[in-house]
């Protein structure tokens, strides 16, 4: 009963669900474009902030020398992974097979924990080498680099939890509208992935 | 005339126009009673408080802005006692506590934050979510012809995160420790080993930078998707573009700003040293830092912000004069279309021109022409805007109303403003004026009579919009005129202030000084008794404004006859009820016919044709009266 009244009050916003003719999206996947040209430019800001404390060093620690190269390339081929399934997840959706789309949609929170914990591994190796953001600026960056990226990796583990759980009921509704929701928090993944395929030779190789 | 033609209603035959009018009237009625009812079962707190609609969101924006531009302006009064009368008691002192002020003498120290603090307030807490929380969110939607925001609870969210970031900022004048002290711009070393204040400083930036994300978003996915029908880009008013902009310039220039305020939280609680040089003493000991930082680095970060933020301040102010100097000279704005390009110039060229900021520090010669030439540059874009608005007054029967004298009063004062800027953008002439009053006296100029006046503008043109009632013109014309005095009396003496070389951050004014004694001693008295002057000037505005605000809470409106006090073409004016309805905003979705300022058409019926409406002879409509019907009317 409350659940009906409530859907009463919602007012119909024009172009939820189906793309405007003349611009050719939906709301929400303009609103997660623009919303990533916003964290491309917080990422960059920390990557020209990388840049400028590096050229201005006397001197400045490779990364592979001080960091845990292995740990973080399987990182890295597990973020990819989780792109791959994202997307698997969507393609199913579309295809209207909710059950294999919440496969996916469980496969790639897996990938984003396994990354989380070898994440906090990698840290923790660090630690023990006495490696602290306060030790030098390398390291300082490194911390909250990885330490922001982490923090995007949990914000869309937490998103894909609510669609896993509770937040599927929307298919039997609205199975258009829980689909677009599944691309556009796909469109966030892959942004995070990408930082990560930035943030891994810069921080690591080079 | 036409034979009358008959139509059947029911089982009985009536006239066609009189079964229009009586179906019309039904439909009103019918549609009156549904709103109604939905709002009715909305509880308190959804429909005031955790609302969802973009108007009340608007309100809420408003309402709260309102109060933290009084409160920073308070604080100024505070500082400006202080510069009048160096070190002189007051009993208003005491207000801030006595570890501030003890017998009524305000600490240097307390003077940083109260500055720290009033910039802080006013340019995050009081204009930005004024001009684009409040105005943006109730009139852009209107404007377009959208029924609500495009994410309306990401909207909530964006006030909300606001009203946090604010109790975060107001909650360090609590903590024993003090505010932020290291000025609006915390530049470190100073920000990095300050007081706490500065850490509360940095959350509260946190939260309002979110809030303009999400609000910058919200902005540009409602522009871009939710246009009514007809309403294409070159239709919007003037208001709408200016929004536009704006909301690309949070969007794109704020991260930066998270970024440094991240990295100086890490300074500040990891003790890193991104803004640390290495060696640094304090106090007489080494800070023992790992150093290797560079503070240029958080001077570059923030003013790649708060340059575009400069024209976040500035571009809604334009937007709104633009509308009621249209609205008031009766006639089209002059060179819409200069004026739509030149504003999209301006968002680009503000990103390329923040480090005119930073002069001083010694970049290098080849740096600063860039950023000279740049500078000139952007100047190019606001010249145009301004010369079409003025050009837009040549030949218009001007009404001279209240928010009119405020939008006429914002031209010459932003023309100050921004002209008193080309020798700031010189390195050569500003190494000379730049830590002086005279880069005070210009962003001020630009800032107060500028942007604040066409605030005020804005909240005289649309009052009757958002509660059904006109503030009062009397007290208005009182509120103007005084204001325009003092505040010119306040901000023109920086200008000779800062080209005798008096230095901007001086806790007693520059008496210390022997060149900037004189100066000081002339001046400051006179400009601190302008400002309190100014603070009087205001009193007359909150009676009317909260006299007028109440009335309409209670019910006293004018409902037919004020539904379009100001006859706008606009759809926010001529499509809507005043005050527009709860959920939805229009009856009828309307479908635009027509660019925004079709005042004064020739052969045309009145001298305004609104958007809605698609012919010309149509007879004028009320507010709130659908295009269908006056089509209807003509017809038979």
């Amino acid at each position: 009963m409350t659940a009906h009244a409530d859907a009463h009050h919602e007012l119909e916003i024009p172009y939820n669900v189906m793309p405007r003719p003349d611009t050719g999206v939906y709301n929400a996947k303009l609103g997660v474009w623009l919303f990533l040209a916003s964290e491309v430019m917080l990422f960059g800001a920390l990557f020209s902030s990388l840049i400028l404390l590096r050229t201005g060093a006397p001197s400045w620690p490779v990364g592979k020398d001080t960091l845990h190269v292995l740990p973080a390339t399987v990182n890295t081929f597990v973020l990819i992974l989780s792109s791959v399934t994202v997307v698997l997840a969507w393609a199913n959706l579309r295809l209207g097979n909710l059950k294999k789309g919440r496969i996916f949609i469980g496969i790639t929170l897996l990938c984003g924990l396994i990354f989380m914990l070898i994440k906090a591994y990698e840290y923790n190796l660090s630690f023990e080498h006495h490696h602290f953001p306060s030790t030098n600026n390398f390291f300082a960056i490194y911390f909250t680099m990885t330490g922001l990226h982490g923090l995007h990796v949990l914000g869309g583990m937490i998103v894909f939890t609510y669609f896993l759980t509770v937040g599927s009921k929307m298919w039997h509704k609205e199975p258009q509208r829980f689909t677009n929701r599944i691309e556009v928090v796909g469109l966030y993944w892959h942004f995070v992935d990408l930082v990560w395929i930035f943030l891994f030779p810069t921080l690591y190789l080079l | 005339m036409a034979p009358k033609r008959q139509v059947r209603v029911g089982n009985q035959w009536m006239n066609a126009r009189d079964a229009w009018h009586a179906l019309e009237e039904a439909r009103r009625v019918t549609l009156d009673e549904e709103r109604r009812q939905r709002l009715h079962d909305l509880p308190f707190i959804r429909k005031y408080v955790f609302s969802t609609d973009h108007k009340v969101i608007g309100i809420q924006y408003g309402f709260t802005a309102l109060c933290f531009l009084l409160l920073g302006f308070c604080l100024m009064i505070l500082m400006r006692l202080q510069l009048g009368w160096p070190g002189h008691a007051f009993s208003v002192m005491k207000l801030i506590g006595e570890m501030r002020a003890p017998g009524g003498v305000l600490l240097p120290e307390a003077y940083n934050q109260l500055g720290a603090m009033h910039g802080t307030i006013m340019i995050f807490l009081g204009i930005v979510p004024l001009a684009v929380g409040a105005f943006g969110n109730y009139f852009v939607p209107l404007q377009i012809g959208a029924p609500d925001m495009a994410f309306p609870k990401l909207n909530m969210a964006s006030y909300w995160c606001y009203f946090v970031g604010g109790v975060i900022m107001l909650a360090s004048f609590g903590y024993s420790g003090g505010t932020a002290n290291s000025g609006w711009t915390s530049y470190p070393p100073l920000s990095d080993i300050a007081t706490h204040g500065q850490t509360f400083w940095l959350f509260g930036m946190v939260f309002l930078i979110t809030s303009s994300l999400l609000g910058s978003v919200n902005f540009l996915v409602t522009i871009i998707q939710l246009r009514a029908k007809g309403m294409s880009l070159m239709r919007f008013p003037f208001f709408v573009w200016a929004q536009f902009v704006t909301s690309f310039l949070l969007l794109l220039a704020f991260p930066p700003l998270e970024a440094a305020a991240v990295l100086q939280l890490m300074d500040r609680l990891a003790h890193t040293s991104f803004f640390l040089p290495s060696g640094l003493v304090v106090s007489g000991t080494p800070l023992g830092n790992a150093g290797g930082g560079n503070p240029l680095l958080w001077q570059h970060l923030f003013w790649f912000l708060a340059h575009p933020e400069v024209y976040v301040l500035i571009l809604p102010g334009m937007g709104i004069v633009a509308e009621v100097i249209a609205n008031n000279t009766r006639k089209p704005l002059w060179g819409y279309r200069s004026m739509v390009g030149a504003v999209i110039f301006l968002g680009f060229m503000s990103f390329v021109v923040w480090a005119h900021h930073m002069f001083l520090t010694g970049m290098g010669t080849v740096i600063s022409a860039f950023f000279q030439t740049t500078t000139m540059i952007i100047s190019i874009p606001s010249v145009i805007i301004l010369s079409a608005l003025f050009i837009s007054l040549w030949g218009g029967s001007i009404r001279f109303n209240v928010p009119m004298l405020f939008a006429l009063a914002f031209l010459p004062m932003f023309g100050i403003g921004g002209l008193t800027g080309l020798p700031l953008g010189l390195a050569t002439a500003d190494l000379h004026l730049h830590d002086t009053y005279y880069v005070i006296g210009h962003f001020h100029y630009v800032v107060a009579p500028g942007t604040i006046f066409a605030m005020f503008a804005g909240v005289y043109y649309w009052f009757p919009k958002i509660t059904g009632r006109r503030l009062n013109e009397f007290w208005g014309k009182v509120h103007f005129w005084i204001s325009l005095v003092c505040i010119n009396g306040i901000f023109f003496p920086m200008f000779m202030q800062g080209l005798a070389g008096v230095s901007r951050r001086l806790y007693d004014g520059g008496i210390q000084y022997a060149h900037a004694k004189a100066i000081a001693e002339q001046t400051n008295p006179f400009m601190s008794i302008c400002a309190i002057g100014l603070l009087c000037a205001q009193v007359p505005f909150l009676i009317n404004f909260f006299y007028n605000a109440i009335l309409s809470i209670l019910g006293h409106r004018n409902e037919i006859e004020n539904q379009n006090p100001w006859q706008a073409t606009t759809l926010d004016w001529a499509a809507t009820t005043s005050p527009p309805l709860g959920h939805g905003n229009f009856e009828v979705m309307p479908v635009v016919y027509r660019g925004p300022y079709e005042y004064s058409v020739p052969g045309a019926a009145t001298d305004w044709t609104p958007q809605h409406v698609e012919t010309e002879e149509a007879p004028p409509t009320g507010g709130g009266m659908l295009p269908e019907v006056a089509v209807a009317q003509r017809e038979m």
